[in-house]
């Protein structure tokens, strides 16, 4: 008994330090398997707050180019909305309840701390389950797609980026119905990769890469990048495709949270077929 | 004793904030990232135990991990070389370590350089294994290792320069 004391109390650094290893090692471990509640996350109150505290003093300086890219976007919105009324006005428009009851709603929320260094990325946004904010909604930017909702606290909500080995998203050729799945290598913040793409598609460098609308979390045709590289390896049936970014994804500020009214029948009807 | 409690707690602040809102931001070449705050445990007065190191490396580590959204990687990489301190200091310092009588400000530029350049590479090797967390990017751990590891020191060389004037 007096031995074993002696040992723990000889090795007590040691003892101590493994025991607090395999704490952290544990949190590590966590992080890598997807679909997880963590234990350490910076939607807490107390980093939440500093974030948002340290995005007020530093959006003074990104305002021009923020302003800018905002009205780029009203630009093309607008020119949407005309269109819009051009083909209204030529076609007869009945005038139904389907009209009103728009399926997506959208929120307004800014990137109070955004990281793309690492093999699996998170980003935090100032917006959280007060303002309506739920798990597993999609987050896009006016330029294009940002990343799905993971966890929420009252306040603040953390978002999976497309920059996360964990995150494979639905996308499709604009020109064509074909889609594949899109996902990151950890390598370049502006590149994603493109796989599933069936060879029988012609795909050529310049073509756009748009949102499918198939997972119910984004709608069909939010804009995603350009296909920069497309080949088929040997004895394969499928494309790989590199794709290139509209969004600059280490600069940005503005993020919109998309809500899809329609997905919880959507997914109770999915599920009652699976059983 | 209150004196050094009240220098440690400032310290450890201070180099959260810096490193959190700061040199987070870096980003030289798109990659390369200076961890400037494990100068907080490189500097830890040499005659504290040891129990005390591991467990302000652990808070540390943890208050990076939680800003950074990032796991445990830093509370791992910070326990490491808090773990190892000692060992490093004995390689690097030799006999003024053995008599306690260190003063990191005036030692031989070589020795320090040492000591500086072995606590930096372990660290940032703990943390960017941890980070890609695959055997297939080892190539991207080395590289980030090396490079991120060049600019730590560095840092922390002008730091000390910087923290030895106003003193």
């Amino acid at each position: 008994m007096s031995n074993l004391l002696d040992f723990f109390i000889r090795h007590k650094n040691t003892l101590l330090f493994l025991l607090l290893l395999a704490l952290s090692l544990g949190f590590t471990f966590q992080t890598h398997s997807y679909q997880k509640s963590k234990f350490i996350s910076s939607t807490n109150a107390v980093s939440g707050g500093f974030y948002k505290w340290d995005t007020g003093a530093k959006a003074y300086f990104n305002l021009k180019g923020e302003n800018e890219r905002l009205i780029e976007e009203n630009k093309r919105l607008r020119q949407n909305l005309y269109n819009l009324g051009v083909a209204r006005d030529s076609i007869e428009w009945i005038e139904d309840t389907l009209f009103y009851d728009t399926p997506y709603k959208i929120y307004n929320a800014k990137v109070i701390a955004n990281r793309y260094r690492g093999l699996d990325n998170y980003i935090l946004i100032d917006k959280g389950a007060m303002d309506g904010i739920e798990p597993e909604l999609g987050v896009a930017t006016p330029e294009g797609i940002l990343g799905v909702v993971e966890d929420v606290s009252r306040h603040y909500a953390r978002v999976i980026s497309v920059l996360n080995s964990n995150l494979a998203i639905n996308a499709q050729l604009k020109k064509s119905e074909h889609f594949g799945t899109l996902s990151w290598d950890g390598q370049d913040p502006n590149i994603l990769n493109l796989i599933d793409i069936p060879r029988t598609a012609t795909v050529s460098k310049g073509d756009t890469i748009m949102t499918n609308g198939r997972s119910l979390i984004f709608p069909k045709g939010i804009l995603i990048g350009v296909v920069d590289k497309a080949k088929i390896r040997s004895g394969q049936n499928y494309y790989d495709i590199r794709v290139k970014l509209f969004n600059d994804m280490t600069a940005i500020e503005n993020v919109y949270v998309i809500k899809n009214a329609s997905r919880p029948e959507a997914d109770s009807l999915r599920y009652r077929n699976e059983k | 004793m209150r004196n050094s409690t009240v220098s440690n707690i400032v310290g450890f602040i201070s180099f959260v904030f810096l490193q959190v809102f700061i040199l987070n931001h870096v980003d030289f070449l798109g990659y390369v990232n200076p961890y400037l705050y494990i100068i907080f445990i490189l500097f830890l007065p040499i005659g504290m135990k040891q129990w005390k190191v591991l467990i302000l490396s652990f808070l540390l580590g943890l208050v990076m991990d939680i800003f950074d959204d990032s796991g445990g990687i830093h509370t791992s990489a910070c326990l490491v070389i808090a773990y190892f301190r000692p060992f490093f200091l004995q390689t690097s310092f030799g006999l003024s370590f053995d008599n306690r009588t260190i003063n990191f400000y005036r030692s031989p530029f070589k020795e320090r350089f040492l000591y500086i350049l072995l606590m930096v590479l372990v660290h940032h090797l703990v943390l960017f294994s941890l980070v890609f967390f695959d055997f297939s990017h080892v190539f991207l751990i080395l590289k980030n290792v090396i490079f991120s590891g060049i600019f730590t020191s560095l840092l922390i060389m002008i730091t000390m320069v910087l923290l030895r004037r106003s003193k």
